[in-house]
């Protein structure tokens, strides 16, 4: 099972947060920060596992993580996954993250955070591995997206195009996640 | 109505959306809190509109703000809201909030039960997607007790889409409400084979995840995971199925001997690492498991092994971390062989990445012996030195006290050195483990009485240079080893070669600044050490040397006297005043060291840590019970005023009987003080165990090596523990030599005795003898300890409900809730009849199967009203039952008594489900009999049970009455049986596939006890065979698919090299085909999905479709592959002849008397009959033959004739009655279809006529 999935910055901002287990706000906060503190210390060339320890479940628990640009994406998960299923799971993520944003940034994460949920929602559910095929994934967002667009219709046409004049003036942001190198065990 | 949906949109777009809100925050970083409160002001605003775009939007950036931490609770109403619009946009960010923060104790929960339900049932599937996706967060007990039975239904949706998250969403559903868990199981197992990938996936998640913590309950689904292990290409079903096998070997050692095979293929085959290292994994599980009972398994391991190092010596850090983590699991079992590997493990302590190194740090720990330990800890010593970062360093510190520790210091050949390794640790600075170092200090002092001396010495040089160790107050924890340097020299003191400076060591006034604890230590020990002093001087005229050192205390002492700290303080004024009265004494010449060394005389055995939670619990002593009756209103006020205690301990007040007199007093008295005698707990004035230790050698009779230590003393910053290392290798090279010479004379003494013995046997672990006679005083243990083993589970885990017994049939009461109007009653018995899910249940079994369902329950739950209620079950659930049973009771009993069976009942699905596993795993260690196989095999004998002496017009009631005791017979005999087979047929093990448990399987329920045992018997048939490879087939149909059989061929690797790419081909028919995957031709060949290693088999199975099945046919075929060896590689190819026999379309279906009499009845049938001469064979032989080479089931017995009942893929029915009589066997039959009943009839008499 997976206990939580969790993405933040270099600096330790939460950019998605997502717990199958249920915390009240000020324990999440609390867990993200340790969790930031405990992987960010760690080099570029170590292995990608952490023994959780008492953060989140005891023991038994892991965090697995990786480190794209900007952003940590961190699984904690217990001893019935995979330690590389669930690596290879982080690089699917990612690389779905990339197709459905177009080369996605730390921005794309920023301001549609609920879409990264709903992929997020495709892939895994309750905890659970639903879907590791990135085309199946793709497939079922873009229907989904699909929908959205044609129940807006004619009436979200002027909220699309204020929104389009309100992106105009958005800051040079950071570059993208680089996703390149990282072979699929 | 279209205007004012514009103008809501235009109004809308001046409302701050989530980008616009997170814009705000970025642009707001000052005032990050504050722009945020008046954004949820703004929120809250939005809210109160009615517009439900607006709404959606205030909840989306709700869920924006959760994430940053804010309480969004109070808008679940609002969020509900959202989720009940039609729109999807809205819906999908209604459940998106709810996901992120609803949870159990949210009320508004249970407004959404309704809504939940609708979306679960929208055509639109990503409606229902979502509803599940979200529910799939915040499901409660109620909701799963709701939904359930809706959910299930979503099950068998025809989108994959929606099946797989059903599939998925079922595990929180059980653990809501684990009452779901039996009805919803079928299904869920019925989806281990989904057409859909994803669907499968997510079965095999959900299955693995509840077998994990229960996994007893799930072995009876070894066989099907088995198949889906060979057949299933997808790593993620693979890696979650072989993790799964991990958690169930340990409980049936018989999987682990069958899994070995095609995991040690995975692994050579693999190309996934990820796969490759949990094969490995659940190898080592399986060897773990195995390692008592097997013989030999050093291939796996070996292989384990080797790819284990291949992993740590990748470059990749999480290969190394994970390759190091698996290794640490072999160790415990193996560590032999991964003790070869040393060097790669030290070299991993080099390794920059700390979490490699502590992988590492713990492979050590299980890699010493005694030859190795002192050079593995010199290398670790290296590292403390170098080690940046005390957590680390700590790290390290633990690991070496650990190593050299473990099982009571066993590798531990010269506790000097030990003594010097833990005097160097004391250098270490800031190390949070000063007391780990001084509880060893004194463990090993205490115990090892031999190393006392020296001990001594090296405490006392402690002491000595105390002001090393304390010099800087931030490393306070190391002072911690001042308290043992101190204790240990003040307790054996009459070791130490200079009293009087130890005694002034320990008294200088910088002591004082050490901690409270420790001062105390040092005051108390300090008059040892007094005492001591004195005595040493007693034989002096001269006394000047005593009074020194009295004068010495209390000049120092009055400083602890002022210690803030109340124990140092208290010992300190009790012992100043002794002094000064000593020193009175002194001062008139009166002798008095021998008084003072009597205040400390006697010594202190070790007591092991757990001793006091082992001492037994007298018989007949309840704890748990009053010792007075707890006070009661009514008492008398005189008898026992209610004093506070009283109340507070009732447990604690002692009894008081009035009446009893002076005898019996006298006479518990008595039995109290025999009590206390032997108990070594109660302090007597002679306590037990210090005669035990006086009996035990003295100090003086154990011989002391003399060491030069002034070099290494006298300069403490310098490591001396190398020494050591040194001098052990020298004496450890004079022992070989003398024990060369030694044997050498015995050889020459015995030269013309015996053969010749290895002359250079490499050193073993016993040869090495401790540097001096050691003798480890063990802890002490009450008589008779109780073992401790109270490993409970946590007992608010919610997978503890769900330790459900899978394999029981479905009771009637035992249904999901069924929607309903919201009646309070109908939900607190979801038993209620025959309600209109009830097919929902049973979704396959209906018409006659309903019947004997029911049947089934009704003597299940007899059985279950006679014997003990082991399982905890649902209150309701057992209520119902109860009713249930009683109802039963009466016509079962009926026929119990006709039948004269006097022994209970058993359930005979149960029966069929446990001896289908034990069948399977029974078996040769061939990946084998595939869920048909196993069907089939179950299938067959269940309806063949009759009545051992048959009541013909109640076959029914008696069918299952299968005897507990014959069960346990049989079972006996099948075991035994088994163990000769396997002697006796070794190499041939699958040849009998079917044989020892199907054959018996068939005995056992179509006949008495009595009856002698079938032979063995298989219906793998040899396909072709040369000097390489050895194929043995059988063929089964499908019950699915009228126009499909599956042919299962054992390949068998007969050389001793390796075979690769086998390619099988067959010569299509226009009757039969080969089904090929999509894309290939017609002419194709299939790859078989392994390769064999040398001396291996393994079992592949091929589709084909079939068209007519009323005659025989046969396909001619071949089968090419290379085999491969060292050095070269050579095709070759091996030609058959597959025969598809009539037989082999026919499925075992059970039958019904009434049900075959009506088919008899109907006239359908063409009839035909066979008469076999000289058959001498019991008649339940002939039965189960028919029934095991033949696919049929017997329908009813009586004396010597049967009638026999099957069922071909394309529906014929096929009915035989056998009668014997004398040698002669006649077979009347009958068919719908004539021509396959003649050739189903020549197959039979072929049967016979072979044997």
């Amino acid at each position: 099972m997976i206990k939580a999935i969790l993405i933040f910055n270099n600096h330790g901002k939460p950019r998605l947060s997502k717990f199958y287990e249920h915390y009240n706000e000020d324990t999440e906060q609390q867990i993200i920060r340790e969790t930031f503190h405990l992987v960010s210390k760690r080099d570029e060339n170590v292995c990608n596992f952490l023994e959780g320890g008492l953060l989140i479940g005891g023991l038994d628990y892991k965090l697995i993580y990786r480190h794209y640009a900007t952003l940590y994406f961190v699984f904690c998960v217990d001893s019935s996954e995979s330690e590389l299923g669930i690596l290879d799971l982080i690089q699917v993520f990612v690389e779905t993250l990339d197709k459905c944003f177009e080369n996605v940034c730390e921005l794309d994460l920023i301001f549609h955070v609920d879409k990264v949920h709903h992929i997020l929602a495709e892939m895994v559910m309750g905890g659970m591995v639903l879907e590791t095929n990135m085309n199946e994934i793709i497939t079922q967002v873009d229907a989904q997206n699909k929908m959205e667009k044609s129940e807006a219709g004619i009436a979200g046409a002027p909220a699309r195009a204020v929104s389009a004049v309100k992106n105009m003036n958005l800051p040079e942001m950071p570059k993208n996640i680089n996703i390149g190198d990282i072979s699929i065990k | 109505m279209a205007l004012k949906i514009v103008k809501g949109s235009i109004d809308r777009m001046f409302d701050k959306n989530l980008q616009d809100l997170v814009r705000g925050i970025r642009n707001h970083k000052e005032d990050e809190a504050k722009y945020i409160s008046t954004c949820i002001d703004e929120i809250k605003q939005e809210l109160k509109q009615d517009n439900i775009a607006v709404k959606a939007n205030a909840v989306c950036k709700l869920t924006y703000l959760q994430m940053l931490g804010y309480d969004v609770s109070w808008a679940a109403f609002n969020i509900v809201e959202v989720m009940s619009s039609s729109k999807f946009t809205y819906k999908r960010i209604g459940y998106l909030a709810a996901s992120q923060c609803f949870h159990e104790s949210t009320d508004v929960i249970m407004l959404t039960t309704n809504q939940i339900r609708k979306d679960l049932s929208s055509p639109n599937q990503y409606d229902t997607g979502v509803a599940l996706t979200g529910l799939s967060c915040f499901v409660t007990p109620d909701l799963a007790r709701d939904l359930a039975n809706d959910i299930m239904t979503l099950m068998s949706h025809t989108k994959p889409y929606i099946r797989k998250k059903a599939v998925l969403i079922m595990y929180k559903v059980f653990l809501k409400y684990p009452e779901s868990l039996r009805p919803a199981f079928p299904r869920l197992k019925e989806k281990l084979e989904d057409p859909d990938p994803g669907v499968q996936s997510a079965a095999v998640n959900v299955i693995c995840e509840l077998a994990r913590r229960n996994p007893k309950n799930y072995l009876s689904l070894a066989p099907l995971f088995f198949k889906l292990m060979t057949s299933s290409t997808n790593n993620w079903v693979l890696i979650k199925i072989i993790k799964l096998f991990g958690a169930l070997t340990p409980l049936e050692p018989r999987l682990g001997k069958k899994l070995i095979e095609p995991l040690t293929n995975l692994i050579h085959s693999t190309s996934a690492m990820s796969l490759l290292y949990e094969c490995v994994n659940t190898v080592i599980a399986v060897l773990i498991s195995l390692s008592s009972g097997m013989p030999n398994h050093s291939a796996s391991i070996q292989l384990c092994v080797q790819k284990l190092r291949i992993l740590i010596e990748d470059s990749d850090q999480n290969l190394k971390y994970l390759g190091l983590l698996a290794m640490s699991k072999i160790l415990k079992t193996h560590p032999k062989s991964v003790q070869s590997h040393k060097d790669l493990i030290l070299q991993c302590l080099d390794d920059k990445d700390e979490s490699i190194r502590l992988r590492a740090l713990d492979l050590l720990y299980g890699m010493v012996s005694k030859k190795n330990l002192m050079e593995i800890v010199k290398k670790l010593m290296l590292h403390v030195d170098k080690a940046e970062g005390t957590t680390y360093r700590d790290e390290l510190l633990t690991k070496i006290i650990d190593i050299c520790s473990q099982s009571n210091y066993q590798y531990i050949t010269n506790f000097e050195w030990y003594i010097s390794i833990l005097v160097e640790l004391t250098r270490l600075e800031g190390t949070r483990h000063g007391h780990l170092i001084a509880s060893q200090m004194l463990d090993v002092a205490i115990r090892v009485k031999a190393i006392r001396a020296f001990a001594v010495a090296q405490m006392a040089t402690l002491l000595d240079n105390a002001h090393l160790l304390t010099g800087n107050t931030q490393r306070n924890g190391i002072c911690e080893v001042l308290y043992a340097a101190a204790w240990i020299c003040g307790e054996f003191s009459e070791h130490l070669e200079n009293p009087m400076q130890t005694l002034e060591a320990m008294l200088r006034p910088k002591v004082a600044t050490l901690p409270g604890h420790i001062q105390a230590v040092y005051v108390q020990n300090a008059a040892k050490l007094f005492a001591t002093v004195l005595k040493g001087e007693e034989g002096n005229t001269d006394g000047t040397a005593a009074q020194e050192a009295s004068q010495l205390m209390i000049d120092r002492l009055p400083l602890f006297v002022q210690s803030a700290n109340l124990e140092v303080q208290e010992r300190a004024s009790c012992i100043l005043q002794l002094v000064k009265y000593i020193q009175k004494l002194q001062q008139k010449d009166v002798e008095v060291a021998e008084e003072v060394d009597a205040l400390f005389a006697g010594e202190l055995n070790p007591v092991a840590p757990k001793a006091q939670k082992k001492v037994p619990v007298p018989e007949g002593l309840d704890l748990d019970a009053w010792i007075n009756e707890p006070p009661s209103e009514s008492e008398s006020e005189d008898e026992q005023p209610k004093a506070i205690f009283a109340k507070e301990e009732p447990k604690h007040s002692r009894p008081r009987h009035t009446e009893v007199d002076e005898k019996e007093l006298a006479r518990r008295r008595e039995a109290r003080k025999q009590e206390q005698a032997n108990n070594p707990f109660y302090i007597k004035a002679s306590p037990s165990s210090q005669k035990v230790y006086q009996e035990a050698p003295g100090v003086e009779h154990i011989p002391v090596v003399q060491i030069d230590l002034n070099v290494p003393l006298k300069v403490p910053g310098l490591p001396m523990s190398d020494q050591y290392v040194k001098m052990e290798e020298e004496r450890r090279q004079k022992e070989r030599a003398e024990k060369k010479k030694k044997e050498k004379k015995k050889r020459k003494e015995k030269r013309s005795g015996r053969g010749k013995k290895h002359d250079s046997a490499p050193e073993s672990e016993e040869d090495i003898t401790p540097a001096h006679m050691v003798d480890i005083v063990t802890e002490e243990m009450p008589e008779n300890a109780l073992p401790s083993d109270d490993d409970e589970r946590d007992p608010t885990d919610p997978h503890k409900a769900l330790d459900i017994d899978l394999d029981r049939p479905l009771a009637d009461s035992e249904k999901l809730p069924v929607r309903s109007h919201r009646a309070a009653e109908a939900q607190k018995s979801p038993t209620d009849g025959e309600t209109e899910n009830a097919t929902l249940q049973e979704p396959k079994k209906k018409n006659s199967k309903e019947k004997r369902e029911k049947k089934r329950d009704k003597e299940r739950d007899r059985k279950k009203s006679k014997e003990e209620k082991k399982k905890k079950k649902h209150k309701h659930e057992d209520k119902e039952e109860d009713l249930l049973g009683g109802q039963a009771d009466e016509p079962v009993l009926q026929s119990e008594e006709t039948s004269q069976v006097a022994e209970p009942p058993t359930s005979s699905s149960t029966t069929a489900e446990v001896s289908d596993l034990d069948f399977w795993l029974s078996n040769a260690p061939v990946p084998s009999n595939t869920q048909e196989a196993a069907t089939v095999a179950a299938a067959a004998p269940e309806p063949s049970v009759t009545a051992p002496d048959s009541e013909p017009d109640e076959p029914k009631d008696t069918e299952m009455e299968e005897t507990k005791s014959s069960k346990h017979k049989k079972k006996k005999q099948k075991k035994e049986k088994e163990e000769k087979e396997k002697k006796k047929k070794k190499k041939h093990h699958h040849h009998h596939h079917h044989s020892d448990g199907a054959g018996e399987e068939s005995v056992q329920n179509g006949t008495v006890e009595e009856e002698e045992p079938l032979p063995p018997m298989s219906n793998y048939c040899l396909l072709a065979e040369n000097s390489y490879i050895k194929m043995v087939y059988d063929i089964q149909g499908n019950l699915q698919d009228g126009s499909q059989v599956v042919v299962s061929v054992i390949f068998e690797n007969k050389c001793s090299s390796f075979l690769k790419s086998m390619e099988f081909n067959v010569l299509d028919s226009l009757n039969s085909k080969l089904q090929r995957p999509e894309g290939s031709g017609p002419h194709d060949g299939l790859v078989v999905p392994f390769q064999l290693p040398p001396g291996v088999s393994n079992e592949a199975r091929f589709v084909f479709t079939v068209q007519s099945i009323v005659m025989p046919q046969k396909l001619k075929g071949t089968l090419t592959f290379i085999v491969k060896n060292e050095d070269d590689s050579t095709h070759e190819k091996l030609d058959f002849k597959l025969h598809f026999t009539c037989t082999s379309y026919l499925i075992t279906t059970p039958c019904y008397s009434d049900a075959f009499a009506k088919l008899l009845e109907s006239g359908d049938l063409k009839s035909s009959s066979l008469r076999l001469e000289g058959v001498n064979m019991p008649f339940h032989h002939l039965l189960a033959r028919i029934c095991f080479h033949h696919h049929f089931s017997v329908v009813e017995r009586i004396d010597s004739c049967a009638s026999m009942y099957s069922r071909s893929i394309q529906g014929h029915h096929v009915c035989l009655l056998v009668k014997t009589s004398a040698q002669t066997v006649s077979i009347d039959a009958k068919c719908d279809e004539p021509t396959l009943l003649g050739n189903v009839l020549d197959e039979i008499k072929q049967t016979f006529s072979q044997c």
